[in-house]
């Protein structure tokens, strides 16, 4: 919907208005049973009236769902109407909690869960710790005097923007044992390897993969926060002779860290929600090398033989526990200059 | 030499090189390759025939062996530049190999064969793009189905996502009233909850409201962006209220003033979120996996992903239906990536 120009535009034939004037014309027709509405209900019942639909959607797709997860985990059975599940407590709880050896994974009953939150968490650490680091580097160096900084800028952005699969289907190309990394690796001497299908490999690459895909976002965001800092302090750093590697601990790093921190939870709430691009990467394996929780939850209550629902919606309330108190962090902190938020 | 080696050389500050000026230097241009590279090979191979993508090593433009059709030979033969005993080269069909031997003809002179080891042969090549890498999946498959389901539900998905935020920011940004903070405090909320955490019921609410195996199902539970609403809230807040209380004199009514007045000038964040919700909406996979389990309702990247996790795996197919997958997004990039940019460094939010 193109909303039209402020004030009526002058009566030229342009196509835009000729694109127009349907719209304008279901406008004019909303109007008059809003009109009633607004005689019946005043100007507060109005604002209600344009926050319904929002909030409608948001109650059944995101609030009821959210409620009946609850329940859902307390029940068993392989159906998803909650009317034909029967009531089973904690038991689904308990599963995922039987465990006879609680430093061992393998010994728990359900060891896939165990098997992804370990990698989950592995994942986490490794990818979260290494993108920060890369996108501070890179926001680091595109604030430096660069000629055409927003092309560069544009550069380390750019696969944000493509799609999961898109990236996890580049890299599985690349990957592949007849892959470019592979050739790379052979003109310099060194012994081509099937990367995707060595444990350690796929994991180091869904790591790597990861990064690359989002390791721009981030950095737009720390970039954003260099050019906050003031000029006026560098320059003063600078009429004082400080050494550049001082500027930088005392003066860019404590300016930064505010931002930092952010980044580094939004980066923490993503990264436990790994999923697709990994996914079409590696498919979780070789065996269960690379499968993390997301993909844990939906195969257990989608795609698996023996599908158990209750155990999905239990395993997904543990992760969201998790996130709640990523998320409440970063509210904390970020309370102080505007929301911010990771949801897509 | 001057000016180009003054640029490319630029230094910070003006006495020698600093060793922060090499890392910068480095780190932008391996970035770009790193970047761009992987794309960009992709497109290179995704017009490489099958014969082609199985070469190793690869070259990076596609080239195919030239055939030639030889008298008193049915198959047409492949041509090699060969170096003959006597020193001289000649263009010879193969005709059949033997060990170490080639076999070969001329094939302006095809009644002699001319044996040739096949260290002294080199094929014959040219350049050929494999474009029925892109007909054939939409002549074959479902592709021309998954490409209009994809762009079905990202341009009505971005549309209802307009209307619908843009009311609600609009209430939340220019009305006083009743529960105002509870209702950005359940937006606020929401952030919380991503996907992965209500899959699950979620899925079990769609196919009790009759949305499995719908469009409709991928798109409405995606409407609603608590985003969308604090970009679009935002930017309204710094419309001036004396513009709406100017129309309530003039008898406007309040559907009037968001449709005639706030939204024309709240149009530039409009923009921002339709580019943001089109990439979105054009890119999401999980939840489209999930609700759709019939092929001729998959979008691009539900049926990509499942078309390449078949056994059999079709790289030269998968390539270029990958390439158009990316292009609405590599086409954003190209034109509109300034206001994501933007956007994202001005609010924070992806």
């Amino acid at each position: 919907m193109t909303p039209p120009a402020a004030g009526s535009p002058a009566p030229s034939r342009s196509f835009a208005s000729i694109l127009l004037a349907p719209v304008k014309l279901v406008m004019g027709i909303i109007d008059v049973p809003l009109r009633a509405l607004q005689k019946a209900t005043g100007i507060s019942g109005m604002a209600i009236f344009f926050l319904a639909p929002n909030m409608l959607i948001f109650g059944i797709f995101v609030l009821l769902p959210l409620a009946i997860n609850f329940v859902y985990s307390m029940t068993g059975g392989t159906a998803f109407f909650l009317a034909d599940r029967t009531f089973i407590g904690l038991d689904q709880y308990d599963r995922l909690f039987e465990c006879s050896n609680y430093l061992d994974p393998m010994s728990c009953q359900e060891d896939a869960f165990w098997t992804a939150v370990g990698n989950t968490g592995w994942f986490v650490v490794l990818q979260v710790t290494l993108m920060i680091l890369v996108a501070l580097g890179t926001a680091l160096i595109l604030n430096r005097k660069l000629r055409a900084r927003s092309f560069w800028r544009a550069v380390f952005f750019f696969p944000v923007l493509l799609s999961p699969v898109v990236v996890g289907l580049i890299w599985k190309w690349i990957l592949q044992r007849q892959g470019l990394l592979n050739f790379a690796l052979f003109e310099m001497g060194i012994e081509p390897h099937n990367w995707l299908t060595d444990r350690t490999w796929a994991f180091v690459a869904a790591v790597g993969v990861s990064i690359w895909a989002h390791m721009g976002f981030y950095a737009l965001i720390l970039l954003a926060g260099l050019q906050a800092i003031p000029k006026d302090l560098y320059e003063a750093a600078e009429m004082d002779g400080t050494k550049a590697s001082r500027v930088f601990w005392r003066i860019t790093l404590p300016l930064l860290a505010p931002n930092l921190l952010v980044v580094v939870v939004l980066a923490l709430i993503k990264a436990v929600q790994v999923f697709d691009e990994v996914y079409v990467l590696t498919g979780g394996g070789p065996g269960t090398s690379t499968m993390f929780l997301t993909q844990y939850i939906y195969e257990t209550g989608f795609a698996s033989q023996l599908r158990n629902p209750g155990l999905a919606a239990a395993a997904s309330i543990l992760m969201g526990l998790v996130l709640v108190v990523l998320t409440l962090l970063q509210l904390g902190i970020g309370r102080k200059t505007e929301p911010k938020g990771g949801k897509k | 030499m001057g000016a180009a080696s003054r640029f490319i050389f630029r230094r910070r500050g003006g006495k020698g090189w600093h060793w922060t000026d090499i890392v910068t230097w480095v780190w932008l241009v391996g970035g770009l390759l790193i970047m761009f590279g992987p794309a960009v090979w992709l497109g290179f191979s995704s017009f490489k025939s099958p014969a082609a993508l199985a070469e190793f090593p690869p070259t990076i433009l596609p080239y195919v062996t030239q055939q030639v059709n030889v008298e008193g030979y049915e198959q047409p033969l492949a041509l090699y530049e060969a170096s003959l005993p006597d020193g001289s080269t000649q263009v010879l069909a193969e005709v059949r190999r033997i060990g170490i031997v080639s076999q070969m003809v001329d094939p302006n002179a095809p009644g002699e064969i001319i044996r040739v080891n096949i260290g002294d042969r080199t094929p014959v090549r040219t350049m050929s793009f494999a474009t029925e890498n892109y007909t054939e999946p939409f002549v074959q498959f479902d592709f021309v189905q998954y490409l209009w389901n994809s762009v079905f539900v990202t341009v009505t998905a971005t549309l209802i996502t307009l209307v619908v935020n843009s009311m609600a920011a609009f209430a939340l940004s220019k009305y006083e009233f009743k529960g105002r903070s509870v209702a950005m405090l359940i937006i606020l909320a929401t952030l919380m909850v991503p996907l992965s955490v209500i899959m699950v019921p979620l899925y079990s609410i769609i196919s009790a409201i009759g949305l499995f195996n719908n469009l409709w199902g991928v798109i409405l539970p995606t409407v609603a962006t608590p985003t969308g609403v604090f970009i679009l809230r935002q930017y309204m807040l710094t419309i001036p209220d004396e513009l709406i209380d100017a129309a309530r004199m003039d008898k406007a009514s309040e559907w009037q003033i968001y449709w005639r007045i706030v939204l024309p000038l709240a149009a530039p964040a409009l923009a921002v979120l339709a580019i943001f919700s089109v990439v979105w909406r054009w890119n999401d996979f999980l939840w489209p996996l999930i609700v759709l389990s019939r092929r001729e309702l998959y979008t691009l990247q539900v049926g990509l992903s499942i078309y390449a996790g078949e056994l059999n795996v079709q790289w030269h197919f998968i390539l270029a239906m990958t390439v158009v997958t990316m292009i609405p997004v590599v086409l954003v990039f190209i034109f509109l990536q300034r206001f994501i940019t933007t956007g994202i460094a001005g609010t924070g939010l992806k």
